[in-house]
């Protein structure tokens, strides 16, 4: 799949190369800083290959004589100051007319401030802290927050069940998910047995998991960082009894990410989450979306979340490039970012908040079921068709 | 207990040998990926997986052993750590380029999974096959260390080399040998503890700490220094995530550094 | 590994770093966020190359002072309202210092894998802390909003990194004016002494114990110093500065330049900095085989890195100086 990337990236570049027209050659350069390799870095992939695929499959909606440079840089992990040198650099020396991506919190936060001063529009296609949006006014998010899918879970949970126990990965968006889901759910009437914050550096969940089944909860609220974390907690959840128990499974679809579900195995079988995509999910523009995504990269790669987030970002970007005629300019940008709507985006109808410059989107309530043989995140009702971020609404935030 | 297994291993090359081995994590990934790979591709049984994977990476650790480790024995620690470190990076790499980034899964045989009971409470099984099983590996090692001519003469090169060979043990063979074995052990306990600590191409890194610390607590040179470490570990560990889970993992570190500092040598360290 | 050298005066190969830096400076003024941060890591690795180079003390935990004096930077602009930067740094220095004497006299009388261990558990446990107490450190967040004024009043922190290059330069300066004078002092001899051979020098009635734990907490300060450059010139602070992954990237740098030899300190960070931004865009995932390897292959063949190496195509350049020393002295 590797060659498949170069063979990708060199046919574009010839075809951009050959074909761009002589006169005025207008090059729109985004600079696009993601984390390709360290530890906790790898997701950078899943994000340039949906931004190149746009690229490549809407290149011809271009005004005449633009095209588009992607320049990339690892940030390898949650590595702010690395972050910051990065877009300092792509700013001052590549001068990059927008920077998109980012997947880790911190390294956004050490960004903000060089977008505001530099007046470089910020794309966000990952990040989920909710506050991050608030840092400059020139950061605009396609991705999503914890709150915007955990509020409403707590929402929902509260219906269901009585007593509830939450077990999160101590961090900003672990946090966010955890105060979001208790909110939520004792509003609607429902008790939070305990609330537990686990290190992210956790190798075993056997301790965490006997005090939850102790406690004896309806419901086990979960957010760990999507992946192997995920896969470690569900082994865990059952090989301690607690599925037996009755204990039910939910959290917000970081924990059950498809990429992650065939190493579950069974174990997944039945956890509810809420998010606001899934792979199986029935719309067109889902459909054509994973279609094309096998099609560029192999009949077994699958795109992820994080891929939602960038494919959406890169339509935005595209919208205000063609609203402008290939001539950015930051604050016009900012108006046309802060406006867009977009009814075609695999998740749905999806639109940004003009006052807060972040994300609204539709929110699912899913299930782990087999289709196909196959574990997948089936949706079974849309919760809210339009959820604004929680966080900021309740907060008066901007 | 996972993390015994492993760590014997590492007490097998750090203390019987004198080599700071930090890239005994990569050796337990490797087990790991074999375990899960034999499963699911070839279908092997768990036990036969377990076998493949302790035998596999012995070998190949004997070939590194061979061309790599054995200059460096007389090099110092600088050197040793440097290079162990240096071996980690490559190796994560290629684990990373070789296997993605997704975890191995590996998916334990029914008999091993769910509860037993045990004086009335519920355990889970697999742990306890854990623990039963370190138990008995220390048992056969110690036989094998204290009542063995092997023992006793890994034992005399590593006290003093020249006058070992001097007698005749060929010592060169003799540490090829139990670098594979403790190699081998490491591999074993990767595959072993695949279930509970997912691995995946950061895990040498990711449990570097861990490893060292069971090795430091226990004691060079000692081989049920570890098992006590990593069983002190593991339930200080636990009890303190059951109780005080705010404190998280700082209580390991901390019981770490205060039993260093009374005991400097380790719990059973023997080292002069 | 170079020796005590009675020779202090300093050579003029001595003035090529400065005169490269102040170059680059001129000539390369969109590289000057990466400048800086060569600059920082070479302050970091001279804080660890007294004690592993000099001491012979080897440490996988030194990124604790560095995230200790990253963060005290950090949380008094941000807790406490101080952003005037000499300030911070003198309190970084502090932090520093006052982390170093207490973890080395406890620390420094055990030693080799023991002292690996502790030095290891206690920046694991600043890294605990630091992700706790969110309140005051940010936590996984990372602190934000680190503010500091403008140099003496007139130079403000720009988006080229003018201001941030040069601060750091002579802030380097000044410590590799101190690290030099220290090297070449009687006490750096004593270091060497007992790195070279401890008993003899126990032997010799030096106190050893403590010219350790002293050494240690001068390193500690300047790695200290180093981290609050670092919060300074992102203005910002996040958990990467502590845990094992900075103590072994700086290790790999320290040994990529030369352990014990000064300059290595100079040399390997700004190689590894540079080929990283270069390679790693490149090859992204490679980047870890790449230093794994070159890792192994220094050990086994080239242990004393790249000065090490540059020392042994010494006997093929024209003839050496006149009145230099005969031993190899610190270059």
């Amino acid at each position: 799949m590797k060659l498949g990337i170069i063979a990708a990236v060199a046919a574009f570049a010839a075809v951009t190369g050959l074909g761009a027209p002589a006169a005025w050659a207008q090059t729109i350069k985004i600079g696009f800083i993601t984390s390709y390799s360290g530890l906790n870095g790898n997701l950078g992939p899943y994000m340039e290959r949906a931004v190149r695929l746009y690229i490549k499959l809407h290149q011809k909606e271009l005004p005449p004589g633009v095209k588009i440079e992607l320049i990339t840089r690892d940030d390898t992990g949650p590595n702010p100051d690395k972050a910051k040198q990065l877009a300092q650099e792509l700013i001052v020396r590549e001068k990059v007319d927008l920077l998109a991506g980012v997947v880790f919190t911190p390294n956004a936060l050490a960004i903000a401030p060089l977008a505001t001063e530099a007046k470089v529009p910020f794309v966000i296609m990952n990040a989920g802290t909710a506050m991050i949006t608030t840092r400059s006014p020139y950061i605009a998010r396609t991705s999503f927050t914890l709150w915007q899918s955990s509020y409403p879970l707590g929402e929902w949970a509260a219906r269901k069940f009585k007593r509830a126990y939450t077990l999160v990965s101590d961090y900003g968006p672990g946090h966010d998910a955890e105060v979001a889901f208790s909110m939520a759910f004792k509003k609607g009437g429902g008790t939070v047995v305990d609330s537990v914050r686990v290190p992210l550096q956790n190798p075993d969940w056997a301790a965490y998991m006997q005090r939850v089944k102790d406690a004896r909860p309806d419901a086990l609220m979960v957010f760990v960082p999507a992946g192997k974390t995920a896969t470690a907690v569900m082994k865990t959840f059952e090989d301690l009894g607690l599925k037996s128990a009755g204990v039910k499974l939910i959290g917000p679809g970081d924990i059950t990410t498809e990429e992650e579900l065939p190493a579950m195995g069974d174990v997944a079988l039945g956890v509810t989450t809420v998010f606001h995509w899934s792979l199986v999910g029935d719309r067109p523009a889902n459909k054509a979306f994973v279609a094309a995504w096998k099609k560029e990269y192999g009949q077994n790669e699958i795109p992820n979340f994080l891929s939602v987030g960038s494919w959406d970002g890169t339509a935005m970007i595209f919208e205000a490039i063609k609203r402008q005629k290939g001539k950015l300019d930051p604050d016009k940008t900012m108006e046309i970012f802060r406006h867009w709507k977009f009814a075609d985006s695999p998740r749905g109808p999806i639109s940004i908040d003009p006052e807060t410059r972040d994300i609204v989107q539709p929110e699912y309530l899913r299930e782990v079921r087999k289709v196909n043989g196959q574990l997948a995140n089936v949706e079974l009702e849309v919760l809210s068709k339009a959820q604004k971020d929680p966080w900021k609404e309740l907060n008066n935030k901007k | 207990m996972v993390l015994y297994v492993i760590a014997v291993g590492l007490s097998v090359t750090m203390g019987l040998m004198g080599f700071v081995n930090l890239a005994h994590g990569v050796f337990a990934m490797a087990g790991g990926f074999i375990l899960s790979y034999a499963m699911a591709r070839f279908a092997v049984p768990f036990a036969a997986g377990l076998l493949l994977a302790f035998v596999l990476v012995a070998a190949v650790s004997v070939v590194l052993e061979r061309f790599l480790y054995a200059p460096l024995y007389a090099a110092g620690e600088l050197a040793q750590v440097l290079f162990t470190i240096g071996l980690i990076f490559a190796s994560v790499a290629l684990a990373r380029f070789v296997y993605g980034t997704a975890s191995a899964p590996v998916f334990l045989p029914d008999h091993l999974t769910g509860q037993v009971r045990i004086l009335g409470r519920d355990f889970p099984a697999y742990r306890v096959f854990l623990i039963v099983f370190s138990a008995a590996l220390i048992a056969v090692l110690w036989f094998g260390v204290e009542r063995t001519r092997w023992g006793a003469m890994v034992r005399a090169a590593v006290d003093n080399r020249a006058m070992a060979q001097s007698i005749g043990i060929d010592t060169r063979r003799l540490f090829t040998l139990t670098f594979a074995l403790g190699s081998g052990l490491a591999g074993l306990g990767g595959a072993l503890g695949a279930d509970i600590l997912p691995v995946h191409w950061g895990y040498p890194l990711e449990h570097l700490v861990y490893f060292l610390i069971v090795v430091a607590v226990g004691g060079l040179g000692s081989l049920r220094g570890p098992f006590v470490a990593a069983l002190f570990i593991g339930i200080a560990d636990t009890a303190c995530k059951y109780w005080v889970p705010e404190l998280g993992a700082f209580l390991v570190y901390a019981a770490t550094i205060a039993l260093l500092l009374w005991r400097p040598l380790g719990l059973f360290g023997v080292r002069a | 590994m170079s020796g005590y050298s009675a020779d202090t005066r300093v050579r003029w190969t001595e003035w090529l770093p400065w005169v490269v830096a102040l170059a680059a400076f001129f000539a390369l003024p969109e590289y000057l966020a990466l400048g800086a941060r060569i600059l920082i890591y070479i302050l970091f690795a001279l804080s660890l190359d007294l004690i592993l180079g000099y001491a012979g003390i080897i440490t996988l935990g030194h990124s604790a002072f560095f995230g200790l004096g990253a963060y005290t930077a950090g949380i008094l602009s941000t807790k406490l309202g101080i952003n005037d930067p000499f300030l911070q740094l003198v309190a970084a220095a502090a932090a520093g210092a006052l982390l170093g004497i207490s973890t080395g006299a406890v620390i420094l009388r055990t030693r080799a894998l023991t002292l690996l261990m502790l030095t290891l558990a206690i920046t694991a446990i600043l890294l605990e802390v630091a992700n706790k107490m969110s309140s005051l450190t940010g936590g996984a967040d990372g602190l934000s909003g680190v503010q500091v004024n403008p140099l003496l009043g007139l130079f403000k922190f720009d988006l080229w990194g003018k201001t941030a290059f040069l601060y750091c330069l002579a802030v380097l300066f000044i410590a590799w004016f101190f690290v030099r004078r220290l090297i070449y002092s009687p006490f750096g001899a004593m270091l060497t002494g007992i790195r070279e051979n401890t008993t003899r020098m126990h032997a010799v009635g030096a106190p050893v114990y403590w010219r350790l734990v002293l050494v240690y907490t001068i390193s500690g300060t300047l790695a200290g110093i180093a981290g609050a450059l670092l919060t300074q010139v992102n203005q910002f602070v996040g958990l990467n500065v502590l845990g094992f992954e900075p103590s072994g990237e700086l290790l790999v740098m320290l040994i990529l330049g030369g352990v014990g030899r000064l300059y290595g300190a100079f040399i390997g960070p700004a190689l590894y900095l540079i080929a990283q931004d270069y390679l790693a865009k490149q090859f992204p995932e490679y980047w870890y085989f790449g230093i794994g390897t070159l890792l192994i292959v220094i050990v086994l063949f080239a242990p004393g890195g790249i000065l090490g190496l540059l020392d042994r195509l010494k006997p093929w350049l024209p003839s050496s100086r006149p009145g230099s020393s005969a031993r190899a002295s610190a270059r």
